[in-house]
């Protein structure tokens, strides 16, 4: 076992990216607080919607149901200034391992799939989060439509729906 | 849940792509490399027309231009890698930004759980 530990941690926390193949993007950052505090963070409700939308996006929920276990559904509800109409993401959770790991879709866009998990060690947890495309394509489309605003197509996939349950 | 970011150059990437000729020149650039005096005769305008349309593509970054002679030949792109880069560092700071408030969340657990564990140790 390798005990000795660096002293990097003192410095402000680094937040990591990194596309690590054609369909994959790799998140990685260190919390200083043991994984059942950081897993405790992630799955109650009540918590995500305080750090999930920071004042910075513009964004700010409307509801979040979030029932983290093999199996639950999610459905974050938001809303910004700009649009008349509220956002839904969703998706369900395929794996919840308590304090190491949570696997879900994202069924509202492009079909990806997101994995994170939390590593402790020493009282701190290295979170490590993965978003897996379906393919090369769909990573990229995500690449071009974030670089031209991911919100009209949110919108336009809203109201085709919208259009169509009429 | 990665669709939402702000991106920076929303303004004008926007701007670039919601008018329709601009559009229809982006998907003709798709199919091939065209001249100047090719788009404005294919969308029925005039040359100084086309040209700032262009222009404006060519300013949010969706189309490059490049003068050969007398003619000046318009090709889709110019963000390639760089944009991708771009969009690597958008996810990256809409993490991080999370994750700062993830912080004070999983602070004020941490204190809560500290604070619990003393009464019940009393």
């Amino acid at each position: 076992m390798d005990a000795r530990q660096t002293s990097e941690q003192a410095t402000a926390p680094v937040t990591t990216t990194d596309r690590r193949s054609d369909r994959e993007v790799v998140v990685t950052r260190t919390f200083n607080a043991p994984a059942r505090i950081v897993f405790e963070a992630w799955t109650t409700p009540e918590l995500i919607m305080k750090w999930w939308t920071p004042a910075s996006f513009g964004i700010t929920f409307i509801s979040c149901e979030a029932d983290v276990r093999t199996g639950g559904n999610y459905r974050f509800v938001m809303g910004h200034p700009s649009f008349d109409q509220p956002m839904a993401f969703f998706g369900k959770y395929i794996e919840v391992v308590p304090n190491k790991r949570i696997v879900w879709t994202n069924e509202e866009g492009d079909g990806s799939v997101t994995t994170v998990t939390f590593e402790e060690k020493d009282g701190k947890t290295h979170l490590v989060l993965s978003d897996v495309y379906p393919d090369k394509a769909a990573l990229d489309e995500a690449m071009a439509s974030g670089g031209i605003g991911g919100f009209p197509e949110q919108f336009n996939q809203l109201d085709t729906l919208l259009k169509s349950s009429n | 849940m990665v669709q939402f970011y702000h991106p920076p150059r929303f303004d004008t990437s926007f701007a670039a792509i919601s008018d329709a000729t601009r559009r229809g020149v982006l998907e003709q650039l798709g199919r091939a490399d065209a001249s100047i005096t090719e788009l404005a005769k294919r969308f029925d305008m005039t040359l100084t027309g086309m040209k700032k349309h262009v222009s404006v593509l060519e300013q949010a970054g969706f189309v490059t231009t490049q003068k050969i002679g007398r003619v000046r030949t318009c090709s889709l792109g110019g963000r390639g890698l760089d944009e991708e880069a771009a969009w690597i560092e958008r996810y990256r700071q809409m993490w991080a930004a999370r994750f700062a408030e993830l912080d004070k969340i999983v602070e004020q657990l941490k204190q809560k759980e500290e604070s619990d564990g003393r009464k019940a140790d009393k």
